[in-house]
């Protein structure tokens, strides 16, 4: 089930036991729980229609909440509009509009707060100064590259000093490379500002890379709430290790358990050696999760976890070679190795032993059939 | 002023190309007329026995009145009309305009008691280009069940205090400026001459303004009728055979009132350059002969042109027990205070009355 | 490329051609080709739309009837100065020329036509011609004109002559002059018609007010109506886009009909305002055959000519628009106001224009429903290609309407600015 912080008068978001439904027949968000305190960047990531999206549209006051509350700054905010609720919001496709230039979009959130001009104008020049973007004033958005429209669609949600700002996969139109960058940007926007951000995104890296704390959704359910690293190092379930950087897994069943050390039974009669994080107990099946880049081939003697493999196919990319092998009968078990000139020479075809640290490997939920 | 001729060439050729029919073969003749009872009667008395006899093909085609059609194809060159049924002024302005064949009144088949044709039809019914096959009339009417006591004369028509109501009228200045001045009082034989002056014609607008504001305007003679029927308004003017049609046919209880009628005559014209002339001037021959008008006056209830037709009217074709001698606006009972419409008249003045007409009517 | 240029710096191909001649003729095949895709369209559009429309501007402002009919007159009258009566040798030659017209019989050259085209300008005078020619043969000797003012006294009055001079030159103004409610004095002067006889400026008016109002009610209908459709989950909008195109479907004559039927006194409408007591059952609410029911009529038909644009253009702002201005702030009022409107401009303007240009030349619902002040201008057009015959001047009136449209497109443009137009 999902982590929560136990909730605090300093959190400044607060969805309490949250559900929503569009058709009265399922849920597309299920009680759902979370905290997000003061300054954080917290993400939500999952796949599509994993409930993410419905989750910061309720937040920003475009979706009701079918059951539950939501609280900003401790104020339950169900009942009050979104255009009083003072959160800025960054838009998949930017959403600046196209018959106002650059300026008149900046101005916009300051113009309905009835702002004198000439702090509007001072407003709208230190904020395209921050996004670097000072000669863009008398543009229009269609005349803006994709980098540059982003940059004015987060300027605009910042341009009124919202205390939080929402972000929904704002860098999915932008192209690797561009997306990348603007990672670092916000990022360091958000640094500076010390705004509070919740950001929506499909991207693993993305959110590792930018986030406090990643919110992992799957069927409507929070799966996993934690740093980038803890999601990584120490995923709570078959799905998160899955949905998070790359893992291997084998299915086995779980003969002993002592001291947080599961002893697994692979399906090819290989014992195992694994870190218990989410298993039943004994008798129980377990998959197993663990990392390509924990795996050594030919491993030291004394090595806990050592099974037998084939190597597939070696495909060779600079800093480290990858390894597709058949392990246990799956056939999809990635070994990265870093590319040493110790290292003797890899062969497609070859039978090998790989071996692993049991704290490498985590026995999670049963997932079936690999 | 070749390039206007080309282009109008062009143009009226395309139009016509869409709505002619495929050329005419031998043994065809294209009859265009009315459409509805009108046509329908002309089918019965003229076309089946003309068939019959000669084995010609005939398309009945409909129209709505006018010359235009008839100018477009005779300019253009390419006439697929071969005969049509068209009113008194029609006839007139299209023959002077060369737009006719001329036709030899004495070809005329004479009376079946041997009278020649040009003593056997009625005064004024013939002409050069154009042989008269019935008389009609423009008449009012009212519902009998919805007015009792109803009015007698074309002056209770004016007469918004006796019989209040809506009125129905043609849109138009002809036929509407005689009864006015028909109810104003002006004696049915002075009618055209008190219009020819201005003090004439301001007299019939003054009187049409009395009704002005109760008026429903109708365009098409099956309007009427259907008016009247929805108590729309509480009496019209009509064409005397629609009103028949809807009382014999339908069984409304209409009425009639012949006072102040105006008479108008339908009358076969041949378009100069019709590619089968000659059956169409066989056709003309044989229709307007004594036997087919007179068979036409069983089926509608126009009076024939010919004068040795009328002795021959007997009783509406589809119901023995009515009479049609009387329905007719020839019939002496009908033509007591009537007005022939004077075809010169609105020869000369149609445009100009009709402009005044039409400023009158949008103010 | 400029002259001052050498060989030497034009781009050549391998065999030494220039490479822009070499160029030409490799896309030369490909142009060709396009153009012939074009040609049935060019062609199409010259033949049915361009031709006629130069007739029709040919028509109102040429007119050869004089000529046609008394060619020989109409020659020698130019040379008389207006003065009294032409010279009785001028009278002589017109007495032949309309002998030898009524002897012809020539289509388009008969004493009739031109006793129709004096008659536009002298009301009445028609069958002084037709009656005169029967017995122009007759009269041989002269003094021609008294020969005349014999047969008919109204050869006396001078306007007749200083007419049949106008009418025998090719070119003339008449028609745009009756189009503008104006005509010609017995001293060619121009002068006002009579005010009973103005009909054309006050309908043209007329109809650039209604086609303004059809537009703006037709407008305020489709809005919501195309902002619901555009809003709506695609089944729902599907269905509701059928009932709007369902007039598009229907003939316009059984729409006309049903108007008729619901809006008549004896109508629908009236028999539930009756029933209801809004109106008691003698002053039943004249809603048809007059300016009511054409515009009533007319919004319902034109309407979706300006729905669809209106849709499509919306159909293309995405909710996001709106949901930004809001998180900045905005109300529902304003983020309309500010963000989605402006935005539907586009579809707006094309939905304005094509109403408005579709309205000022509509003319079968206002003939059906318009009875005696609900008529446009285009009743008057028809009236005169189909029943008056006066094509020069249906003519005249249509090249007014033409550039009155032009005009108004023109000053459309300047304020909205055609670019901005979206039809869809």
């Amino acid at each position: 089930m999902a982590e929560t912080k136990s909730a605090t008068d300093e959190s400044f978001v607060r969805f309490e036991n949250i559900q929503k439904s569009y058709d009265g027949e399922v849920l597309v968000v299920k009680d759902l729980n979370l905290d997000i305190q003061k300054g954080e960047f917290v993400t939500m990531l999952g796949p599509s229609g994993s409930g993410k999206t419905t989750c910061l549209m309720m937040l920003a006051g475009f979706e009701p909440a079918t059951h539950g509350e939501i609280f900003l700054d401790n104020r339950p905010i169900n009942t009050v509009p979104p255009h009083k609720r003072g959160i800025g919001m960054v838009f998949q496709n930017y959403a600046l509009f196209p018959h106002m230039t650059v300026a008149e979009n900046l101005a916009f959130p300051l113009q309905v707060r009835n702002m004198s001009r000439s702090e509007q104008e001072d407003r709208v020049k230190k904020i395209l100064d921050l996004v670097e973007l000072p000669q863009m004033a008398g543009r229009r958005p269609a005349q803006l590259s994709g980098g540059q429209q982003q940059r004015i669609a987060v300027a605009r949600a910042l341009v009124f000093e919202p205390d939080l700002v929402l972000m929904d996969e704002p860098l999915g139109a932008l192209d690797k490379q561009l997306r990348e960058q603007m990672q670092y940007e916000i990022k360091h926007i958000h640094e500076s500002l010390g705004v509070t951000v919740v950001y929506v995104t499909h991207d693993q890296s993305e959110a590792l890379t930018m986030s406090d704390r990643v919110a992992v959704f799957e069927d409507g359910v929070i799966q996993q709430l934690s740093s980038p690293e803890e999601l990584y190092e120490d995923p709570k379930n078959s799905f998160v290790a899955q949905f998070i950087g790359e893992n291997n897994k084998l299915n086995g069943t779980v003969e002993k358990i002592a001291k947080g050390i599961c002893q697994v039974r692979t399906d090819d009669g290989t014992l195992l050696h694994a870190e218990q994080v989410n298993v039943e107990g004994v008798g129980n099946k377990t998959t197993l999760s663990l990392r390509p880049e924990r795996i050594e081939i030919d491993p030291p003697k004394g090595t806990k976890n050592v099974i037998k493999g084939r190597i597939e196919e070696l495909i060779y990319l600079g800093d480290h070679i990858r390894v597709r092998m058949n392990v246990a009968g799956n056939d999809e078990f990635i070994v990265k190795v870093r590319n040493r000139a110790d290292k003797r020479p890899l062969k497609e075809g070859q039978d090998t032993k790989i071996g692993w640290l049991a704290e490498d490997c985590k026995a999670l939920d049963f997932v079936g059939q690999i | 002023m070749k390039l206007t001729k080309l282009l109008t060439g062009t143009a009226i050729g395309l139009a016509m190309a869409m709505s002619a029919t495929t050329a005419n073969a031998e043994g065809e003749l294209t009859v265009v007329s009315w459409g509805g009872a009108y046509t329908k009667s002309q089918v019965e008395a003229y076309h089946k026995p003309f068939i019959e006899k000669t084995g010609v093909k005939i398309n009945s085609e409909d129209y709505n009145g006018g010359i235009a059609e008839i100018k477009a194809q005779v300019e253009a060159g390419n006439v697929s009309w071969d005969i049509v049924d068209v009113e008194l002024s029609d006839a007139i302005r299209a023959c002077d305009e060369g737009l006719l064949e001329t036709i030899d009144h004495s070809t005329l088949p004479a009376g079946a008691d041997g009278t020649p044709a040009t003593e056997d039809f009625i005064e004024g019914t013939l002409y050069d280009c154009a042989v008269a096959n019935i008389v009609w009339s423009t008449i009012f009417a009212y519902d009998s069940s919805k007015i009792e006591n109803g009015p007698k004369t074309m002056a209770d028509f004016f007469d918004l205090e006796k019989f209040p109501g809506k009125r129905g009228l043609r849109k138009g200045a002809k036929v509407n400026l005689e009864f006015a001045l028909i109810a104003d009082g002006v004696a049915a034989k002075d009618v055209y001459s008190v219009l020819d002056t201005p003090e004439g014609v301001d007299r019939a607008f003054k009187k049409l303004d009395t009704i002005k504001s109760e008026v429903v305007w109708w365009e098409a003679g099956a309007q009427p009728p259907q008016l009247l029927a929805d108590g729309e308004v509480a009496m019209t003017t009509a064409y005397n055979g629609r009103i028949f049609n809807a009382v014999a046919g339908e069984n409304k209880p209409f009425n009639i009132v012949w006072d102040g009628q105006v008479w108008d005559l339908d009358l076969w014209v041949i378009p100069k350059g019709a590619k089968n002339k000659d059956k169409a001037m066989d056709f003309l021959k044989f229709s307007t002969a004594t036997e087919q008008l007179a068979a036409q006056a069983s089926w509608i209830s126009y009076g024939p042109a010919r004068k040795s037709s009328a002795p021959l009217v007997g009783t509406y074709a589809t119901n023995a027990s009515i009479d049609m001698g009387p329905q007719m606006p020839t019939s002496p009972a009908n033509l007591s205070n009537s007005v022939q419409n004077n075809f010169e008249f609105w020869a000369d003045n149609a445009d100009q009355l009709n402009e005044r007409f039409n400023a009158w009517l949008a103010n | 490329m400029s002259d001052t240029q050498n060989s030497n710096d034009v781009l050549v191909a391998y065999d030494g051609t220039p490479l822009k001649q070499q160029l030409a003729k490799t896309t030369r095949r490909m142009k060709l080709r396009a153009l012939l895709l074009t040609l049935p369209l060019v062609l199409f559009i010259i033949i049915a739309f361009v031709l006629p429309i130069g007739d029709m501007l040919i028509r109102s402002f040429h007119n050869p009837t004089g000529t046609n009919v008394v060619p020989n007159f109409a020659e020698v009258i130019q040379e008389w100065d207006g003065q009294d009566y032409p010279p009785d040798e001028m009278i002589k030659v017109f007495v032949q020329d309309l002998a030898l017209a009524r002897k012809n019989r020539e289509v388009g050259k008969t004493v009739g036509n031109l006793a129709t085209r004096v008659n536009y300008e002298i009301p009445g005078s028609r069958s002084l011609f037709t009656k005169t020619a029967r017995k122009a043969d007759k009269i041989t000797e002269g003094p021609y004109l008294d020969a005349l003012i014999k047969l008919d006294k109204k050869w006396a009055n001078e306007n007749v002559w200083v007419t049949l001079k106008r009418v025998t030159r090719d070119y003339t103004l008449s028609f745009y002059l009756a189009a503008t409610d104006r005509k010609y004095d017995e001293n060619e002067n121009i002068i006002r018609a009579d005010e009973l006889y103005r009909i054309y400026l006050p309908l043209l008016y007329k109809t650039i007010a209604l086609s303004a109002l059809i537009t703006f009610l037709c407008f305020l209908i489709a809005y919501p109506v195309a902002y619901l459709l555009s809003t709506l989950p695609l089944r729902t909008s599907n269905l509701l886009m059928i009932l709007v195109l369902l007039p598009f479907w229907t003939s316009l004559l059984v729409r006309t009909s049903a108007w008729i039927a619901m809006l008549q006194t004896e109508g629908i409408i009236n028999n539930i305002f009756v029933y209801l007591g809004f109106i008691d059952d003698e002053n039943r609410i004249q809603m048809i055959y007059n300016a009511t029911g054409t515009v009533i009529a007319m919004v319902h038909i034109l309407l979706p000519f300006m729905i669809l644009p209106l849709y499509s253009v919306m159909k293309t702002i995405p909710p996001s628009y709106m949901r930004a201005a809001k998180s900045m702030g905005a109300s529902n009022f304003m983020a309309f106001r500010r963000v989605y409107f402006p935005q539907t401009i586009p579809g707006i303007a094309a939905g304005v224009l094509l109403v408005f240009i579709l309205a000022i030349g509509y003319y079968i619902t206002p003939a059906l429903v318009g009875g005696s002040d609900g008529l446009l201008i285009s009743n008057e057009i028809a009236r005169h290609i189909q029943s008056s015959l006066n094509w020069s001047l249906g003519a005249a009136l249509g090249t007014i309407l033409l550039v009155v449209v032009l005009a108004l497109y023109w000053l459309y443009n300047k304020l909205v600015g055609v670019d901005n137009l979206k039809f869809g």
